[in-house]
């Protein structure tokens, strides 16, 4: 069967001038196995416009200097620099305050310093975490973690086969022990939107403080924690169009304040003894050690790209995308999707027939198209669709309905091969 | 430049659909389960051995194409052969898939295992290939577990 690309006006993307944009990432240049690249695997990491790569280039070869500590000229001009990334990352976030932000590595450093920071100093035996089926790894090992070391229990929201949370289950997990609540904003398996704002509001009903992994949200949505009052907010730089070893912690600084540091080292204190040390503010509380400050700039830079794009735009565009490789997936007999959550962002999971999603993602490969193949760091969602790995397509502000059908092609020919 | 629909269409045609030994062996002596925990790849592996010599194989578990064929393609090869013969093939198969054995010019006894030589330059898909090989390894030398993350 040849696969004939669906002309639909209605998928005419409209949102984006997308070829325009293009231009902006140099990698998209690029060739596979002497075919264009067509890269659909943004969930896993995006790649960055060239204003990011330009903007760490200039701050190596004309800004660099330690932050926080020179009195020379370099050193401020640096620690202007992490500092203004560090607002603009605020501004992203919609943020009150600049020292609400703290620069971790990533999404899962974010977890890690909540757990050390909040877990470990507010939690004890007995008390319970309610985290939800479609967790990443990175939302659920760390939690498990406190619960071995301190003898708390882990309660799991369930979701139906669509892939959506059950808000009715998740209302009743909730005992006078609840203390913490771990949740994604976006499956990074599945692409479910999670209602977040109705569950942050039960988690306060319940007294809880509640973090969102926004790892696979913020590229795709437009974020403002103080309308969200979520308690904490983590998202990784290389997601959202920046560099890798950076990302961003949101908390409420009466939160921060009240939080034990996560790491001991330099930065992070005001006076060191060897009889007693006397801690820095927030966020230099959390920030041992010197930093990924090109990295932070970076990302910086990339959040002003966003920025400028509009994440409203980014998130019509993308929505068209999804749709399209919805109906076109969905049309090839033997392909399941899974995941089919009535709000969904950025990713499609499927399978072909019984091939298995390494063999699928091997020729798609042999066709330039870079797609994830495998667990996703989130095998209790595998778990709960009885399969070990899916192919996952995702998508960015880059991709285009023309990639869609090249995909769809692509599936064509992997049935094709297997016969 | 990798030609992965090449390897595929030579061994997904025959192995992947009818694959050769597929079952447990009832008077196994060896008994060896392979795993790749990257990808989720399991196979496990019954063994007749006697006098030195591969009386009967057998070969189950849930993996990718590559690694199903590579089984299949392995157990109707060593069956018969002496433990020492396979041994070599072990070796030779990991040094083709690994890049380190050239089959066209240097000698080798892989005869239609050679079909795997392309699998090198899908470093991605080595360990997918090798782990039945690692598993026969291990089933000879009564370890209860191989895998690919030594």
């Amino acid at each position: 069967m040849i696969h004939r690309p669906v002309k639909n006006a209605a998928f005419r993307s409209e949102a984006l001038d997308v070829t325009r944009l293009r231009a902006d990432f140099p990698i998209l240049g690029r060739r596979i196995n002497g075919k264009p690249l067509i890269y659909l695997d943004s969930a896993a990491s995006a790649q960055m416009p060239m204003a990011a790569i330009e903007r760490m280039r200039r701050y190596q070869m004309e800004e660099h200097a330690n932050v926080h500590r020179g009195v020379h000229s370099l050193s401020e001009i640096a620690t202007n620099a992490y500092e203004d990334a560090r607002r603009k990352v605020r501004l992203f976030l919609g943020a009150r305050e600049d020292r609400e932000i703290v620069f971790v590595r990533g999404a899962t450093e974010a977890v890690n310093l909540v757990m050390h920071g909040y877990g470990r100093a507010f939690l004890g035996a007995g008390d319970e975490i309610v985290i939800s089926a479609l967790e990443h790894h990175s939302n659920i090992v760390p939690w498990q973690m406190l619960c071995q070391e301190k003898g708390a229990i882990l309660r799991v929201i369930p979701m139906n086969d669509a892939g959506e949370l059950l808000l009715d289950e998740y209302e009743k997990l909730f005992s006078a022990r609840t203390r913490f609540v771990a949740l994604a904003h976006v499956s990074n398996a599945l692409g479910t939107v999670n209602p977040i704002a109705e569950m942050i509001r039960t988690a306060h009903r319940h007294g809880a403080p509640i973090l969102i992994d926004g790892a696979q949200a913020a590229p795709h949505l437009p974020v403002n924690v103080q309308e969200l009052d979520c308690d904490f907010y983590a998202f990784s730089g290389h997601k959202v169009y920046g560099p890798t070893g950076v990302g961003a912690l949101y908390g409420k600084a009466a939160l921060l304040e009240k939080m034990q540091p996560y790491q001991g080292g330099g930065d992070m204190i005001l006076n060191v003894s060897f009889e007693h040390t006397d801690y820095n503010e927030i966020p230099f509380k959390f920030e041992a050690g010197t930093p990924a400050i090109a990295a932070a700039i970076g990302l910086g830079a990339a959040l002003d790209y966003v920025g400028a794009v509009g994440l409203a735009q980014i998130a019509a565009h993308e929505h068209q995308l999804l749709s399209y490789a919805t109906e076109l997936l969905a049309a090839i007999p033997e392909v399941r999707i899974i995941g089919t959550a009535r709000a969904k962002a950025g990713v499609i999971s499927f399978e072909v027939g019984d091939v298995h999603p390494h063999d699928v993602g091997t020729l798609l490969n042999d066709e330039g198209i870079a797609i994830r193949a495998g667990h996703h760091c989130a095998q209790p969602v595998m778990q709960s669709y009885g399969v070990a790995a899916t192919a996952r397509a995702s998508f960015g502000l880059y991709n285009t309905l023309a990639e869609v059908d090249a995909l769809a092609a692509g599936i064509h020919k992997v049935k094709k091969v297997f016969g | 430049m990798a030609d992965a629909r090449a390897l595929y269409q030579e061994l997904i045609l025959d192995h992947n659909k009818k694959p050769r030994n597929f079952g447990v062996l009832a008077d196994a002596n060896r008994k060896a389960e392979g795993h790749n925990p990257v990808c989720g790849d399991h196979i496990s592996l019954s063994l007749h051995i006697a006098d030195g010599r591969i009386e009967n194989i057998a070969f189950q578990g849930q993996s990718c194409a590559i690694c199903k064929a590579s089984s299949s393609l392995m157990t109707s090869i060593v069956k018969g052969k002496t433990v020492d013969e396979a041994e070599t093939l072990i070796r030779e198969f990991r040094d083709m898939a690994t890049g380190k054995l050239d089959t066209r010019n240097q000698q080798h006894h892989l005869g239609r295992l050679s079909v795997f030589a392309g699998v090198s330059e899908l470093p991605s898909r080595v360990k997918c290939a090798i782990l039945p090989w690692h598993t026969l390894h291990a089933a000879f030398e009564s370890v209860e577990n191989a895998t690919t993350e030594k």
